[in-house]
């Protein structure tokens, strides 16, 4: 696991004064600060601790090695714009969090960030060491929803809220949501709800699909709520659900299966390198040319993997697609922002990346305290929120945002204008007629304290 | 029942590096998979500016092969007195460190290296259709394969490393030199995966935790075959192709299960490995 402690976020000298202060802190504290905090609050996972110097610590997971490696950096360069923007008050931040100046509640934001290679477990102890080491007020990752829901469980149990990267698994605030935890990206089954009258609308009904799916949370919940919505309105029937490992070097035996099938699409759950290799691996074996395929919820950087020619006519349900900028000026801002300091268009991970931290921002600056349960009550109170894809808000019963659905098609290599216009936007559906009752996959969120 | 032949292949050749290193210098290199790795990315940066796949082969080949010397010299050959421990610690280390000075200077992106246009697209067998380069990947790693035996069989220096590998000191005390075969071995033995790791990136795609995975394979496979054998290295590789692609066929779910399932079994009942004999251990 490798840590890097950002020159920006907390140098040497920097470190050895917060000690200083906090040592100091500790011998005083107990006949003068608590007192005066006692006013306030009763402590609670990291509060007060984290917030009474000048700077408060975020910590950041994800994955910048394995299959998700390439999804984990666009992450994590959307949270470091996310803390430039909140330190420096840009306005990108002010038009979603109206009420900061500089910092959070004045305060600077430091982070640090560690590669959890999507593993849950190397997850929950790099940000276990962020809570008890750094006294963190937030922290954010994913990237896999087996690593979400390891963090969302975290949050619970520390009482330090979670802000959840990429995650498209149903449970993440389905079953396995907490009071602690609240996620951006929508559910697989909204995915599925989005892209499945589409692919109805534009292929017919009574159609045999092929699944390709990875063998976890995300990949099963994906995979069944595009299977029932298919199968139920629009007749089709499944030829074949191969589940392969995350990560799996090779796909020609599953490949294999899917060509034997006799299926006329193939729907291809896999996220990350897996995604690219599948398909790569699906042209190598012919599959392409007979089954039309489809990617439910886009990979970040998967046309650019694998290139216009594979991803052309293919259509998908995504989170955010930088061409939105014509449609949002808050996209417009945040695309601009990201390629001049990055050289590159931001893709979904980045978008929700930095879209958590201006919520959190601002939830944290309406409730005027940094005591978890205050900001869980903002957030929860459903209170329209201004975003790079319209108005959204938060949904109180299981804290999913209620955020539109992007649907996309592939663009043939000739009809891009710029080496980054692999898709075009072809829907941008409203959220919250596809989205299920918050209680259908059984969340219970837990206490606030 | 053919796809576990095209995947045996590669696993065998990738193995045979692995297990001829450890069969003579005793050393369990961890590397390996990140030398496979290493391999793909010479290849690409060579076909990147020639377009050449011939071209791309040979540098990732030797490019491994002065990588391998080059590490026996400085590094490995500190180790060969050292605990196992260390030697296991060094090789891991190493593997990390070839696979982030890739992703600092790639980023983990995936690169690409096609197929030659003569061996892409897809070849009718008859009872099903295949892709025409992994039916050529067979007959390329049989050929290396076949090369390696020469070597290993057919040669003196073949018979001193088959001689390292039962006796090093008996070697040793014969007059030979055994430290520059140590060297040569483990340069062979890194050929041999930066060779599949070439001929393997149209297959698979590169990205730099390639390595990783196929390294955990390729310890299987050496476990199966016997530890230090060469022939049970190929035998051991084809075993292992036929356990996943069959196991596929029912339940791709189970490939791995089953592999790793006989491989205790083969500990169990043969604890050296099906050719394995009691070396130098």
């Amino acid at each position: 696991m490798t840590q890097r402690v950002h020159s920006n976020a907390l140098s040497r000298r920097g470190l050895l004064q917060a000690s200083t202060a906090l040592a100091g802190a500790s011998l005083v504290s107990p006949f003068l600060a608590l007192p005066a905090l006692a006013e306030d609050h009763p402590a609670i996972g990291t509060y007060p601790a984290g917030s009474s110097g000048s700077s408060v610590f975020v910590g950041i997971t994800c994955p910048r090695t394995g299959t998700y490696a390439v999804q984990g950096e666009d992450e994590i360069k959307g949270c470091e714009l996310a803390i430039e923007h909140i330190n420096s008050g840009h306005p990108l931040i002010k038009a979603i969090s109206p009420k900061t100046k500089k910092g959070v509640l004045g305060k600077e934001v430091k982070y640090a960030v560690a590669d959890d290679g999507a593993k849950p477990n190397s997850a929950v102890q790099n940000i276990s060491r962020f809570i008890t080491e750094n006294k963190a007020v937030m922290f954010t990752g994913g990237t896999s929803s087996a690593v979400a829901v390891a963090l969302n469980k975290l949050a619970q149990r520390e009482k330090v809220l979670y802000m959840t990267s990429i995650s498209g698994s149903n449970d993440t605030t389905g079953k396995d949501c907490v009071r602690y935890g609240f996620r951006e990206c929508f559910y697989g089954q909204t995915a599925a709800a989005g892209v499945g009258p589409v692919l109805l609308k534009a292929f017919g009904k009574g159609k045999k699909a092929a699944y390709l799916t990875p063998d976890y949370t995300y990949g099963h919940t994906v995979q069944k709520s595009m299977e029932d919505f298919l199968n139920k309105n629009g007749g089709w029937t499944t030829a074949t659900n191969q589940v392969a490992p995350l990560g799996a070097p090779d796909y020609s035996s599953y490949l294999l299966n899917v060509v034997n099938s006799g299926a006329d699409f193939l729907l291809n759950i896999n996220w990350g390198h897996d995604a690219v290799l599948s398909i790569q691996q699906a042209k190598q074996f012919g599959v392409l040319s007979k089954m039309k395929l489809v990617v439910p919820y886009q990979t970040p950087f998967l046309a650019k993997e694998v290139g216009a020619e594979l991803t052309q006519g293919v259509y998908a349900a995504t989170d955010f697609w930088w061409s939105l900028e014509d449609k949002y000026p808050l996209a417009k801002m945040f695309v601009e922002a990201f390629d001049k300091k990055y050289g590159y268009k931001p893709e979904w991970g980045a978008n929700a990346c930095y879209l958590q931290f201006a919520f959190w921002a601002n939830a944290v600056e309406t409730a005027g305290t940094f005591y978890p349960p205050e900001v869980i009550k903002v957030l929860e109170s459903g209170a329209k929120l201004q975003s790079t894809v319209g108005e959204v808000h938060f949904r109180p019963e299981d804290h999913q945002l209620v955020r539109p659905v992007i649907i996309v098609r592939g663009k043939k290599p000739a009809d891009m204008k710029n080496k980054e216009d692999f898709w075009e936007v072809l829907e941008v559906l409203p959220g919250e007629p596809l989205m299920q009752k918050p209680d259908a996959f059984g969340c219970k969120l837990g206490d606030y304290t | 029942m053919f796809n576990g032949l095209a995947l045996g292949a590669l696993l065998a050749l990738i193995s045979s590096g692995l297990t001829i290193i450890y069969g003579t210098l005793g050393v369990l290199n961890l590397a390996h998979g990140a030398m496979f790795m290493l391999g793909g990315y010479a290849g690409y940066v060579a076909f990147d500016a020639t377009g050449s796949y011939i071209v791309a082969v040979i540098a990732g080949t030797l490019f491994l092969l002065v990588v391998g010397v080059v590490m026996e010299r400085v590094v490995i050959r500190h180790f060969y007195n050292r605990p196992h421990e260390d030697q296991l610690l060094v090789t891991f280390g190493l593997g990390i460190c070839f696979v982030e000075i890739v992703r600092f200077f790639f980023s983990s992106l995936t690169k690409t290296v096609p197929a030659p246009p003569l061996m892409s697209g897809i070849t009718s067998l008859g009872f099903m259709f295949y892709p025409t380069y992994r039916l050529a990947v067979v007959g390329i790693v049989a050929v290396a394969l076949i090369a390696l035996y020469i070597v290993l069989y057919r040669t003196k220096l073949g018979m001193i490393v088959r001689a390292g590998i039962e006796d090093s000191v008996m070697v040793d005390s014969l007059g030979i030199n055994v430290y520059k075969v140590f060297m040569v071995v483990f340069g062979i033995g890194a050929m041999a995966a930066g060779f599949a790791g070439i001929v393997n990136a149209p297959v698979v795609s590169l990205t730099p935790d390639v390595g990783e995975a196929i390294l955990v394979q390729t310890f299987v496979v050496v476990v199966i075959g016997g530890v230090g054998s060469f022939p049970g290295a190929v035998l051991g590789g084809l075993i292992a192709g036929e356990i996943i692609s069959i196991t596929s066929m029912i339940d791709p779910g189970y490939a791995y299960v089953m592999l790793f399932a006989a491989m205790t079994l083969v500990l169990l009942l043969r604890p050296h490995g099906l050719l394995g004999t009691r070396g130098r251990e």
